[in-house]
């Protein structure tokens, strides 16, 4: 290595060599296994079928593990450097051999340098080069052992001495040509790691220093409690680091998932749900530990910061407030009946429906339902953010019910599992026969999680013409989950379980079909750019 | 105590009283050799200017692998210093090295006093005002150094 005879140290250890020739051959073989691993990725599981869909390959951490050692090798090969440079060089150009390579060929000193492999350029301090070595740094090449000492050495960090014999033994520099005792090197290695969670971006003890602290090294001398955190926060980071993975962010699960046909400035078209091999769902874009289809990532982070903020101070205005319509004075009702007379402009009205107490009576009103027309005569007669904070309740309270709902699915397939028990025992269906019970709780909770998506999309979108099908599509949904959901609910008649049975496998079917067609249309106007969103607060 | 003190701080100690960085003194306390009186002297051509402050300075039981921890005790109108006498010196905390020492710690803290930084404060209030009425803020800056550091 180095033949050429350059400023280049690729070495950590200056008393530990030769590992890195060892390494340059035979890691050839590995080039093409490394691709092959990543393709055989995409070729994974799930099935791409519309352009909108995206494939992806959950890994465990042994996959990973097995990835970056692939890498390593590679990239030991391409730049003739050893394994620990390698993986430091790497981590600096986030996994990338490619751009790695080309920049190292192109800039050497430069890209090591980057990376934090070169010598410094700080030119303090209190750390100097071994007096022995002085005479040795004028030569072309810096040899690899050090010249032997001929005076003893003070660490700057503990003040302790060493003799000139114990230097090489004792002491270490990371070819930066900063000494340490390695007593203070592994103390300061446990800590970063312990206590500071850092790895593969540790640096020289000395001040303002760059040079990293490659693999090698701190594996030669921290303890083993260290060690194996280290290797944590290393895959750790090569996930974090590259923008093709993701951590799986269900508790306890170790898989992260590969994905490598989402960026990020795709994610107003697209919505990269992925399926842990955990069983939980995750969104990819944006880390949501659940799927969130068919509202954009976008969206979903302004609409839970929305709820987050809003929600209960809206509702506890909405519960018990009005406004008066003539003067729109906030009222609360905290008695009496409901003819109304505002203190502040002495109108008349009707608690209940708003209405003039007059013409109270011959209602036309519908107070049960919210529309964009009664909405709109709202905002005539009342507050425009009382009309605002209505419609944002209509859909907030859509949304919350049926995340509600979803909340108890562990009710329901208890619930589920009782009833299947009793309709065995009820008739002479086997256990096979009653599965379309389940089967009906599967297809209910997974509709219900894409209605209480449309329904914050909803809320975000501009109404034209295509948003008249969105609703027709949602209402529809919403209706066939209802009725499935009653259906789960109902007791069961030992006499019509046959007729029972066939008509929910009937409604789950209608209910499968309507929540595809829904995320269907929905996912596919987001690819094509139909819907149009407002951002409002 | 002091028989319990590692090689490092004797050191430093040693030559902190010995041979110390003009306008600051440092000197431990006789009960506690881990714990500092510091007087800065405010630089010259600076708001602080004639002013000595007072700070605390205390190692750790981790120092040097921690760094010392620093305070103002003189009340001081600064806009990376707040009114606990805490520091913004990156240094202090994410920055620290165990090459560095008490005494290039005092140098930095002496340095600061000669440049604030209102672009990363600690004492926002402070800060604004030095962002928005530079000269007004100078004028309280020195108008405290001469009510308090005195």
């Amino acid at each position: 290595m180095s033949s050429d005879g350059d400023e280049m140290d690729y070495d950590d250890f200056e008393f530990e060599d030769d590992e890195g020739i060892e390494d340059d051959n035979g890691s050839q073989t590995s080039i093409g296994e490394a691709y092959d691993a990543f393709d055989d990725g995409v070729a994974g599981k799930p099935v791409k079928k519309d352009p909108w869909d995206i494939s992806y390959q959950p890994k465990s951490v042994e996959e990973l593990q097995e990835e970056q050692k692939v890498l390593v090798d590679r990239v030991c090969g391409l730049i003739d450097s050893d394994p620990s440079t390698a993986a430091t060089l790497l981590r600096h150009y986030h996994w990338n051999p490619e751009k790695l390579s080309d920049k190292f060929w192109e800039e050497p000193a430069k890209t090591l340098h980057a990376a934090g492999l070169s010598p410094p350029s700080s030119p303090s301090s209190s750390t100097k080069p071994l007096p022995a070595s002085n005479n040795a740094k004028a030569s072309s090449s810096r040899s690899r052992l050090e010249p032997v000492p001929t005076e003893s050495f003070e660490c700057p960090i503990c003040c302790l001495e060493f003799e000139p014999e114990e230097i090489a033994s004792q002491t270490l520099s990371l070819g930066c040509e900063h000494r340490f005792c390695k007593g203070c090197w592994t103390e300061y290695l446990e800590r970063k790691i312990l206590d500071e969670q850092e790895s593969g971006r540790v640096q020289c003890m000395e001040d303002g220093c760059g040079r990293v602290v490659g693999e090698r090294t701190v594996i030669a001398l921290v303890n083993d409690k260290a060690k194996d955190r280290y290797r944590v926060l290393l895959d750790r980071t090569y996930v974090d680091d590259s923008p093709q993975l993701k951590w799986c962010p269900h508790p306890g699960c170790e898989y992260a998932v590969f994905c490598k046909e989402s960026p990020a400035r795709k994610l107003d078209q697209i919505i990269p749900i992925v399926h842990c091999a955990c069983g939980n769902d995750f969104c990819f874009g944006c880390g949501f530990a659940n799927n969130h289809q068919p509202l954009t990532c976008r969206y979903v982070k302004l609409w839970q910061k929305k709820c987050a903020d809003d929600s209960e101070t809206g509702n506890w205005l909405m519960a018990n407030t009005k406004e008066c319509t003539k003067c729109n004075a906030t009222i609360e009702k905290n008695g009496g009946c409901n003819h109304m007379t505002c203190k502040k402009c002495r109108y008349e009205f009707c608690w209940v429906c708003q209405g003039d107490w007059q013409s109270h009576g011959t209602s036309w009103y519908n107070c049960n339902r919210f529309d964009e027309k009664t909405g709109q005569d709202a905002r005539d007669s009342q507050a425009k953010s009382r009309a605002s904070l209505q419609r944002y309740l209509h859909y907030f309270n859509r949304w919350a019910n049926h995340e509600q709902s979803a909340k108890l699915d562990h009710q329901l397939y208890q619930k589920t599992e009782r009833k299947m028990e009793e309709m065995q025992n009820g008739s002479d269906l086997t256990w096979i026969e009653v599965q379309f019970v389940k089967r009906a709780a599967d297809v209910l909770l997974e509709a219900r999680m894409s209605l209480k998506w449309t329904y914050a999309m909803a809320f975000y979108m501009k109404k034209d013409l295509s948003t008249e099908i969105f609703e027709d599509n949602q209402a529809n949904l919403e209706q066939a989950v209802e009725a499935l959901s009653e259906m789960l609910e109902k007791p069961i008649d030992a006499t019509t379980i046959m007729q029972l049975k066939s008509d929910m496998v009937n409604k789950t079917n209608y209910v499968k079909k309507r929540a595809e067609i829904i995320l269907d249309d929905t996912l596919k106007g987001h690819y094509e750019s139909r819907w149009k969103f407002t951002d409002r607060d | 105590m002091s028989a319990n003190l590692p090689k490092r701080i004797l050191k430093e100690t040693e030559r902190l009283v010995a041979d110390s960085p003009p306008g600051i003194e440092a000197h431990p306390h006789e009960d506690n050799l881990r714990y500092f009186d510091v007087k800065i002297d405010g630089p010259g051509g600076s708001a602080f200017e004639g002013g000595i402050f007072k700070l605390e300075l205390f190692l750790p039981e981790d120092y040097p692998m921690a760094p010392p921890k620093v305070r103002f005790l003189t009340k001081i109108y600064h806009p990376n210093i707040d009114k606990l006498g805490r520091i913004c010196l990156d240094i202090l905390k994410d920055k620290w090295s165990p090459a560095l020492q008490i005494r290039t710690v005092l140098l930095s803290v002496q340095a600061l006093l000669g440049a604030p930084n209102p672009d990363d404060p600690l004492a926002n209030d402070v800060a604004q005002h030095y962002k928005d009425d530079e000269k007004g803020a100078i004028a309280v800056s020195k108008e405290w150094t001469q009510k308090y550091a005195v």
